[in-house]
């Protein structure tokens, strides 16, 4: 009844909700529209940016201190990940298949994604595309070999798979160091090197992307003979 | 130089997080130390420079806002940074010596506790709204992947209802950014302000919609409910950080969006809401916690209760005389700094009492006065400044509210903050009742290391003295903000 | 009525759809599909309302996608805990009433 009652209440807050946000949107929709200041000031600096495309651009250099704390959210992601599995890898092999159909699809595919997954990184420079679009599309081939079985031995919880999911961060990290002790801000790049470093930060981004990705696909396994957390020591 | 002190703030914690990932458990510990004694004498640096020189504005990449992300430099930023350090080093030390070694995921603890500081240090120091909420999300899974560590069920159900509540958090916080740039073309904190002259529907809902958010993320009554589970399950030392910091970060992002907009925006039936919800807070989180059987959910419930006060600030600054809106705030922020720290050294003390009885439950602690002193010292050290008796650091800020809500004429505050402290003092003395009664056989208890029970000690002394030292602590907050850009 | 409403009403709409499966569906999985959907909604009214009144906004473009990046990470850590909680419990929600008396 109480249950019942709660539902009710926390169903008609939303309705109110929504109706209070369609109220909001309507005003803002019916806002004159004119140049805006920021979009000036973008096409202003986009050509000291390094790259050609304003996307990209503000990812990666106006605002790179946001992506540098989102690549950090993601690896969180995986670290928690690989910080439950109890196995000691990753992957299961009694879920490889041998069916022969799979593996010969996976010999087209898997160059094909990987070689898509360069030219996303090259193209985004200059259209869209960038570290998170071909970070997703290694994950992806990842995923289709994981379910076709193909073995990953690499995807053990140790020194190399931590050492991947990392990477792209590290290198991002220093980069943004080397501004600072340049004499320039923190996660500033140093004059004419802008687009290269931003190539270099979106290869690495591209491979640690794709390997938390798929990490935290596979990961999370739990061993049939499970040790209880036993708490503090005593 | 600041310069330098800023990327070096910024820099240190994420790479402490990739360090330590790549380092087993003693190796990092090890690293741990090192990066806290580095990140403390960095933010003790950034402290003098901002007390000798005034705040300033810091271009991260050299670009300004609105097309870069600036951080906002203020006394009161660097207060917290601060105040991060301390707590944050402290509960990395109790933890080196408190997590098993032997057990392999807790390695995972230094990365995931150096993403933390990383995400706090973001969001004391954030001027762009987008910024707080990319800062917040890497504050929440942090903290989600620390009380998760290894992985038992009931720790997975904490970490889940706590990762809901803060998502749905979050993303109300961000909705009310998407509002606000779509009318006013500007993500930083400032060039909204200046936007916002004038009472607008969709900005005023804006508004309303992320102190929801925050308010969900801050844990206050009636979004309270994943608190006491998640901050009652974590190791002690992760539970410190999460009740002393991580809560009072949304708490935090809350106060400056408000502070910056509410008056433009004519908010005040907000501010009177969110001022009954921390009243009704204080109450039922007081409540709750003296009818907890398990010592660390007394704690739990214990913050429940202190973070209500923090709420008060919303209606105590809306529609008063500037001299009264700056004594809540100032009290506010005394309240933040001496529940860090005192919620800190409780929950590291109540780990210390659950390690040596071998058991979380209240009646288990008798007998803990007579053998184990020091730790229920602690315990009661940071008691005092809950209950707000002088000379502690919560007495000066409650003092400062007092005067606050009278002199506003909205005396029913002052109620909250007498009946909050009647509650908060009947819950300690519990504890204490259960840990003096007497048991027959001779020392039945585990004892932890000197230096386990000296931390939350350290802690609870500084809660205990912040309301003698209160004057100089407030003069560094109130300094004046020149708002001139660094530009290295 | 141009694109730019269209994704602006969507947006509004998937925001209350999904807020409300946020607040009121039990079964863990959904409740996830429900925050995604509330996010998806968000992105949509970040993108879709200064498009509308500016025209497109690259800076708009570039904090969706840093805010679906940070989606998929939470979403992905979430999938991982509620896939170790279904396998140690064989729960699929959350259990409700009073946890903390336990």
């Amino acid at each position: 009844m109480i249950e019942r009652a709660r539902q009710a209440l926390l169903g008609a807050a939303c309705l109110l909700f929504t109706v209070c946000l369609l109220w909001a949107v309507r005003h803002l929709v019916a806002l004159p529209a004119e140049q805006q200041a920021l979009s000036v000031l973008l096409s202003r600096w986009l050509p000291d940016s390094g790259v050609s495309h304003p996307v990209t651009a503000v990812l990666l250099n106006f605002r790179s201190y946001d992506t540098l704390l989102e690549i950090g959210v993601l690896v969180i992601a995986g670290m928690v990940g690989i910080s439950l599995a109890r196995t000691s890898a990753l992957e299961d092999p009694a879920m490889r298949s041998a069916d022969p159909l799979l593996h010969a699809l996976l010999r087209l595919f898997l160059p094909l994604l990987v070689l898509l997954a360069g030219w996303l990184l090259w193209a985004g420079s200059s259209r869209p595309g960038g570290a998170f679009q071909a970070g997703a599309l290694l994950a992806a081939a990842g995923v289709l070999g994981r379910l076709a079985g193909l073995p990953m031995a690499f995807l053990r919880p140790g020194t190399l798979l931590r050492a991947g999911l990392v990477l792209g961060f590290s290198v991002f990290l220093l980069i943004a160091l080397l501004g600072a002790l340049d004499g320039r801000a923190f996660l500033a790049y140093p004059p004419g090197l802008a687009g290269a470093l931003i190539l270099v930060i979106e290869a690495g981004l591209s491979l640690s992307i794709g390997m938390i990705l798929l990490a935290l696909f596979v990961s999370a396994p739990v061993a049939p003979e499970e040790d209880a957390d036993g708490g503090p020591p005593a | 130089m600041s310069s330098l002190l800023m990327a070096g703030l910024l820099f240190t914690p994420l790479a402490w997080a990739v360090l330590c990932l790549l380092l087993a458990f003693r190796a990092a510990r090890l690293a741990s130390v090192i990066g806290m004694l580095l990140q403390m004498a960095l933010s003790l640096a950034l402290w003098a420079w901002v007390a000798e020189q005034g705040g300033f504005f810091y271009h991260l990449g050299g670009w300004a806002p609105p097309l870069g992300i600036g951080l906002r430099v203020d006394g009161l930023a660097v207060t917290f940074v601060l105040l991060t350090a301390l707590v944050g080093a402290a509960c990395g030390l109790h933890a080196g010596l408190y997590l098993d070694p032997s057990r392999p995921w807790q390695r995972y603890f230094w990365p995931l506790f150096w993403m933390l500081w990383a995400g706090l240090n973001a969001v004391w120091l954030a001027g762009d709204l987008f910024n707080l909420y990319v800062g917040l999300e890497l504050i929440t899974l942090a903290a989600v992947g620390l009380v998760v560590l290894g992985g038992a069920a009931p720790a997975l159900e904490a970490a889940l209802r706590y990762l809901f509540a803060a998502l749905i958090g979050s993303l109300a916080y961000l909705l009310g950014v998407a509002l606000l740039y779509a009318e006013f073309g500007s993500l930083s904190l400032v060039g909204v302000g200046e936007g916002a002259g004038s009472a607008s529907p969709a900005a005023s809902f804006a508004l309303l919609i992320m102190l929801f958010g925050l308010a969900v993320k801050a844990a206050l009554f009636p979004g309270h409910t994943w608190l006491p589970p998640a901050h009652g399950i974590a190791r002690a030392p992760v539970s410190a950080l999460l009740s002393g910091l991580v809560v009072k970060a949304a708490f935090y992002v809350a106060a400056r969006v408000w502070l910056e907009l509410g008056p433009a925006l004519e908010a005040a039936v907000v501010g009177v809401l969110l001022g009954v919800a921390g009243s009704a807070a204080v109450c039922w989180g007081s409540w709750q916690a003296l009818r907890q059987p398990q010592l660390k959910l007394v704690v739990a419930w214990s913050s429940v209760a202190q973070i209500g006060y923090l709420f008060l600030l919303f209606p105590l600054s809306h529609g008063v005389p500037e001299a009264v809106s700056l004594q809540a705030q100032q009290g506010v922020t005394l309240q933040v700094i001496s529940h860090a720290l005192a919620k800190s050294a409780m929950f590291l003390a109540a780990g210390n009492l659950i390690l040596s009885v071998r058991s979380k439950r209240v009646e288990a602690l008798a007998g803990v006065s007579r053998y184990l002193p020091l730790s229920l010292f602690s315990f009661g050290l940071a008691g005092v400044s809950l209950m707000g008796m002088p000379p502690s650091g919560g007495f000066a800020a409650k003092w400062l509210l007092l005067q606050a809500s009278l002199a506003s004429g909205q005396w029913w505050w002052a109620a909250v903050l007498l009946v909050g402290g009647l509650l908060a003092a009947a819950y300690v003395f519990r504890i204490y009742r259960a840990s003096f009664q007497e048991v027959e056989e001779s020392d039945p208890f585990y004892h932890p290391p000197r230096s386990l029970e000296i931390i939350p000690l350290v802690l609870a002394l500084l809660a205990l003295g912040l309301g003698l030292v209160a004057e100089p602590v407030l003069s560094v907050l109130g300094l004046p903000f020149g708002g001139e850009v660094l530009s290295p | 009525m141009t694109s730019a409403l269209l994704y602006v009403l969507a947006g509004a709409l998937l925001c209350g759809g999904g807020l409300a499966g946020c607040l009121l569906v039990r079964h863990l999985l959904r409740r996830l599909l429900a925050f995604n959907l509330l996010g998806s909604g968000v992105f949509l009214l970040l993108v879709g309302l200064p498009a509308h009144r500016h025209g497109s906004d690259p800076v708009t473009h570039a904090l969706v996608l840093t805010g679906i990046v940070v989606a998929v990470a939470a979403t992905a850590l979430a999938l991982v805990l509620i896939r170790r909680y279904f396998h140690l419990t064989g729960r699929v929600s959350l259990p409700t009433g009073r946890q903390e008396d336990r």
